[in-house]
């Protein structure tokens, strides 16, 4: 991933000297310079599941596609069914090469009237587009309001009220219409953590406006700026894939475990013979959680995954849990050992550490 | 950030404090900073032979692991074995209790090769 990016400088969000200022820890990430930490990652992880935590997602990208055949077309590149949205809906889907293969996970929201709101990855964004671009139908409108757009995910028990004082908020998984201090927002009640939070589109000129307001007034509530180290121990804890880690063009959405949201019944979309094919055929490896059985390094990506003398898998991503205090991790492993409570181990710089693969999600409200 | 002046170090970021031919090492305040957040310490085992610049053990934050070299050479005969259930002692007290490994000198001429603390303040920009 790092090597497409090599001949390119990093680029910024419009939130970037907001981070010099509040002495983030820079990093570069799919082609962009982001924050990784403000203080600590436990600190921020913390926040986020406690509190409430901002995280500046700029770097993500939005598409909108709109016409009155918007839905069809879209339906035959995406795996799930956007004919079962209603008008304010997201829904978590996938795009698909012509084998099969993960391009992008991203979240449409259907705003009415033959429009949708695609949020797409950050190290994506040109790819989706230009793949979509080049199937386009003479009736869609398709255009990439990436660089109109800055975004903030405001996660954590307390975000509820800290947007409540700006109006009425939408239910989970919905999009509206907001405004903070006169700015126009898309509010969204999605998030990448696990915990009840908001995903905000608004112009790229406020970035700095809206992102300062909510961390002054968050205080009383604990609020804290996190970076992307809290946003993937997060997102680990509660099992969702990464694009490029867990998710890649030589992996199916069956493989990773992501069969809820492809519609096999739709007549046709890009990729759906090969899901067919497989699913007839059977998985020859799944993406799995694994917890270590006890202390251990924290797991990480690319450790290999043994039952006895046999390899069976490659984790993925990896951590130690800031909330279970214990090793975890995602990965591939061979499908007669992928069911929870298998017990493996992995290698770790040459030593084996005792893991049980478990139900996802590894982490839960109140446990 | 903190650089003791009566301790060595190296570009690496280790620090070695010597008394009678035994170097005590672990890794500055400035890296402990850049790593944040220290969950696991591996330690090499007592009795091994380290090499300069050679891996001698791994620090492990949530995001990375960072393998930590021995400044100078010598033989491992004490570890902190402290920091197997609490290694965050390398984040709060990098210079004290936080120390990874005591070991004899093989060779402590070497020692003079190492950065002193202003040296190694420039090289930080502290």
């Amino acid at each position: 991933m790092v090597s497409d990016f090599a001949t390119l400088p990093p680029r910024r969000t419009p939130l970037y000297t907001e981070h010099l200022k509040l002495g983030a820890k820079m990093i570069n990430f799919g082609g962009w310079k982001m924050p990784v930490f403000y203080s600590s990652i436990l600190e921020e992880h913390q926040a986020v599941r406690q509190h409430v935590g901002i995280f500046d997602i700029s770097h993500m990208g939005q598409i909108r596609v709109s016409g009155p055949s918007a839905v069809r077309w879209l339906n035959t590149l995406l795996t799930n069914d956007l004919q079962r949205l209603k008008t304010c809906d997201g829904q978590y889907t996938l795009l698909l090469n012509e084998q099969g293969g993960v391009l992008d996970d991203l979240i449409v929201y259907f705003r009415g009237n033959n429009d949708y709101f695609l949020v797409v990855n950050a190290a994506k964004i040109e790819e989706d587009f230009d793949w979509m671009q080049s199937r386009l139908l003479a009736d869609v409108a398709l255009s990439n309001l990436s660089d109109h757009f800055a975004a903030l995910a405001v996660q954590g028990p307390a975000s509820a009220e800290l947007l409540r004082g700006f109006g009425d908020l939408p239910i989970r998984n919905k999009i509206q219409e907001f405004r903070i201090q006169g700015i126009p927002v898309l509010l969204a009640r999605t998030g990448y953590t696990g915990e009840d939070g908001f995903e905000l589109f608004y112009p790229a000129a406020a970035a700095a406006a809206v992102w300062n307001q909510l961390l002054v007034l968050g205080v009383p509530l604990g609020v804290k700026p996190c970076g992307l180290g809290a946003r993937d121990t997060l997102r680990m804890e509660v099992c969702y894939p990464l694009n490029g880690a867990d998710l890649s063009p030589l992996r199916t959405p069956l493989e990773a475990g992501l069969g809820f949201f492809v519609d096999l019944k739709k007549s046709e979309f890009v990729g759906r013979s090969t899901l067919l094919t497989q699913k007839e055929a059977g998985l020859k490896q799944r993406l799995v959680a694994l917890k270590a059985d006890g202390k251990s390094p924290p797991l990480r990506a690319h450790y290999a995954v043994f039952v006895g003398d046999a390899q069976v898998g490659e984790l993925t991503s990896g951590t130690q849990s800031p909330s279970l205090g214990i090793g975890i991790g995602l990965g591939y492993v061979d499908t007669p050992f992928s069911n929870p409570g298998q017990k493996v181990e992995i290698d770790v710089r040459g030593r084996r550490f005792p893991a049980t693969v478990e139900k996802k999600p590894l982490y839960k409200k109140g446990c | 950030m903190l650089v003791p002046d009566d301790l060595k170090y190296a570009e690496t970021h280790e620090w070695i404090r010597t008394e009678g031919g035994i170097g005590t090492v672990g890794i500055t305040d400035h890296a402990q900073a850049e790593l944040t957040d220290i969950v696991y310490v591996e330690l090499p085992q007592v009795g091994t032979r380290l090499e300069p610049r050679r891996a001698a053990a791994v620090v492990e934050s949530v995001k990375a692991a960072s393998d930590i070299y021995s400044p100078v050479s010598g033989e491992v005969f004490e570890i902190n074995s402290e920091l197997e259930s609490n290694p965050a002692l390398v984040n709060t007290d990098p210079y004290n209790a936080g120390w990874l490994f005591k070991l004899k000198l093989s060779n402590p001429e070497e020692i003079s090769s190492l950065k002193t603390a202003t040296e190694y303040m420039t090289q930080i920009g502290a």
